[in-house]
């Protein structure tokens, strides 16, 4: 499950308030059944949290950090042992078990941080933007680790403000803006929502203006033009019709093109599509 | 944000209960589910993060510093600097008692600092969403400083020691002593913990955490007599605890005022060692339900 919204949208705070860090100003919040203002205890373990910035104790080894959480959890001096060693293989750590953790390199930390998260196996893990600030090597080891955990069967909540991360991790995506659910589904269903976009590339540049007063007769939408790309593109909510009613523009007109079809949305499409007209609606 | 985002619980899916929690496919990694009793539970817990704030004294030695130094420069200070015009030998050893109290009121400040740096490095909220007792992580941090306050106080005793200083009674009435001296640390510890928590960062709480103690230690018969302090300080030297724990260490320890020295005739006065333990337990028990409080709301910086 993956929470997509801005800087700014709530992500962070609803996290919080779901691991009980804050207390929700209005309305009623269920963990696995729990409420989190009347049962926090029982919500707190049936969470497991990684943190925005690590949360990991520098001073203690990587092997102390995990130990201390489980023995937290209520697990037994040998158990939690056996967890934290568990872990540390699990993530690749095992080599470094005994290292402080505060020299550790950034996304050995996140990984740590990520293996404190599942002490106690919780069977909802809340990962609150765990890629952020990593290098692309340590965000796909993190992505790889998220991987594993979802085919294991644990339920993730995964915030994030990449679409990448999103599209790539989570199985159904919601999109908040300033406190607000703007939007629901899979990926697909929200790419589907968003409509396919039909897009020119012109050959020459002087036909731009023209290949664009075809592109939104065709479509009835305001197409956006590349003009450095010579390319043109808008919203098409009817795919292939509005895709023939191009073709026949374009003949009629005499207009070269290089390229032309239909694509489906990114999410990044649907995520400014969404966040935008939200932005819209409040300066209306 | 003005609107939170509201999960309901009766929607067809709440969150995290698309699956139903079921048991992990090792189950030893599950947690025992009822951990003994609470009482149990909460000493457990407490002597976990205790222990692994003792780690951190170990791996960074360099914390201990102001503790171990700061009685040192006192002793000196106010032994030597002072001690020669007030009566010399016979002052210090007066004195000594006084300089204990003020090195354990100022080991508070080390937990300031202590649980300030845990809550700006986001281990505060770590600890919070776990399924541990809302004291613990306080308790835990107020009984490891008691090691501080030992080194500290040994400290003091060693400069005594040297300064000529030495106890005129049994060694069951300095072990009394002693207790004293860890109980009034701990209460002291609470207060500590309180500033942590209501101050935005560890800079604000070093300061905040200092600033206090040198009046509440100076306007007291630690050093002086109360009974030569202009009308409303006088008061206030009389009923201060730092001047109650001072006169009943002085009252155990065996060590008598320099000749000529004034001594004050308040209730506290003639009862240091009862007062002194009444007021420990009060600040015990007025700032672990202020500080659980406050915690309660607190987070991240």
């Amino acid at each position: 499950m993956g929470l997509l919204g801005p800087n700014g949208a709530g992500k962070t705070t609803l996290v919080k308030i779901l691991t009980t860090l804050l207390e929700p100003d209005s309305g009623r919040v269920f963990v696995n059944g729990r409420s989190v203002t009347e049962e926090p205890e029982k919500v707190r373990s049936a969470i497991g949290m990684a943190g925005q910035y690590s949360t990991v104790d520098g001073v203690l080894t990587g092997f102390e950090n995990l130990y201390l959480l489980a023995k937290l959890r209520g697990v037994g001096r040998r158990r939690a042992r056996r967890v934290a060693d568990d872990l540390l293989s699990r993530f690749r750590l095992t080599a470094v078990a005994g290292r402080q953790a505060g020299a550790y390199s950034g996304g050995m930390r996140r990984r740590l941080d990520l293996a404190a998260a599942l002490v106690g196996a919780p069977p909802l893990v809340v990962l609150d933007e765990p890629t952020t600030g990593l290098d692309p090597e340590s965000r796909l080891d993190t992505w790889d680790a998220v991987g594993e955990l979802v085919a294991g069967g644990t339920t993730i909540l995964l915030t994030t403000q990449y679409l990448e991360e999103a599209d790539r991790l989570a199985d159904r995506i919601t999109v908040i803006d300033r406190g607000l659910v703007v939007a629901e589904g899979t990926s697909d269903e929200l790419k589907a929502a968003a409509g396919n976009r039909l897009v020119m590339h012109v050959a020459e540049e002087h036909q731009l203006d023209a290949a664009a007063r075809a592109a939104a007769r065709a479509t009835g939408a305001t197409p956006a033009v590349d003009r450095r790309a010579r390319r043109v593109e808008a919203a098409a909510a009817d795919g292939r019709a509005a895709l023939g009613r191009a073709l026949g523009a374009l003949e009629g007109e005499g207009i070269e093109v290089l390229e032309i079809g239909l694509s489906r949305a990114t999410l990044d499409d649907v995520f400014l599509g969404l966040t935008g007209r939200a932005a819209r609606r409040e300066a209306a | 944000m003005n609107a939170p985002v509201q999960v309901r619980g009766n929607d067809p899916a709440p969150l995290g209960t698309e699956r139903p929690p079921e048991p992990a496919a090792d189950s030893s990694l599950l947690p025992t589910a009822a951990r003994r009793n609470p009482v149990i539970r909460v000493v457990a817990e407490s002597a976990d993060l205790a222990l692994r704030n003792l780690l951190h004294l170990r791996r960074t030695p360099g914390l201990l510093i102001s503790c171990l130094v700061e009685p040192v420069v006192y002793a000196m200070l106010i032994g030597y600097l002072f001690g020669n015009s007030l009566g010399g030998t016979a002052y210090r050893s007066y004195m000594f008692s006084g300089l204990i109290a003020q090195t354990v009121a100022f080991t508070t400040t080390f937990t300031t600092v202590g649980l300030s740096r845990d809550l700006d490095q986001g281990m505060v909220d770590r600890f919070r969403t776990l399924p541990i007792s809302r004291v613990a992580l306080l308790l835990g941090r107020t009984t490891s400083d008691l090691t501080t306050c030992v080194a500290s106080v040994a400290v003091t005793i060693t400069c005594g020691l040297l300064m000529g200083w030495r106890p005129h009674t049994g060694p069951g009435e300095v072990a009394a002593g002693v207790l004293l001296v860890l109980l009034f640390s701990f209460a002291m510890s609470w207060i500590g913990v309180f500033v942590a928590l209501i101050t935005p960062n560890a800079q604000v709480a070093g300061s905040l955490g200092v600033i206090w103690l040198f009046p509440a230690t100076f306007i007291s018969s630690g050093f002086v007599s109360g009974a030569t302090l202009p009308g409303p300080l006088s008061a206030v030297a009389a009923w201060n605890p730092i001047t109650s724990l001072a006169n009943a260490l002085r009252r155990l320890f065996g060590n008598t005022p320099p000749p000529g020295f004034p001594v004050q005739h308040a209730w506290p006065a003639q009862h240091p060692g009862l007062y002194t333990v009444g007021c420990a337990v009060l600040v015990i028990a007025v700032f672990t339900t202020l500080s659980t409080w406050r915690y309660r709301t607190r987070t991240s910086r």
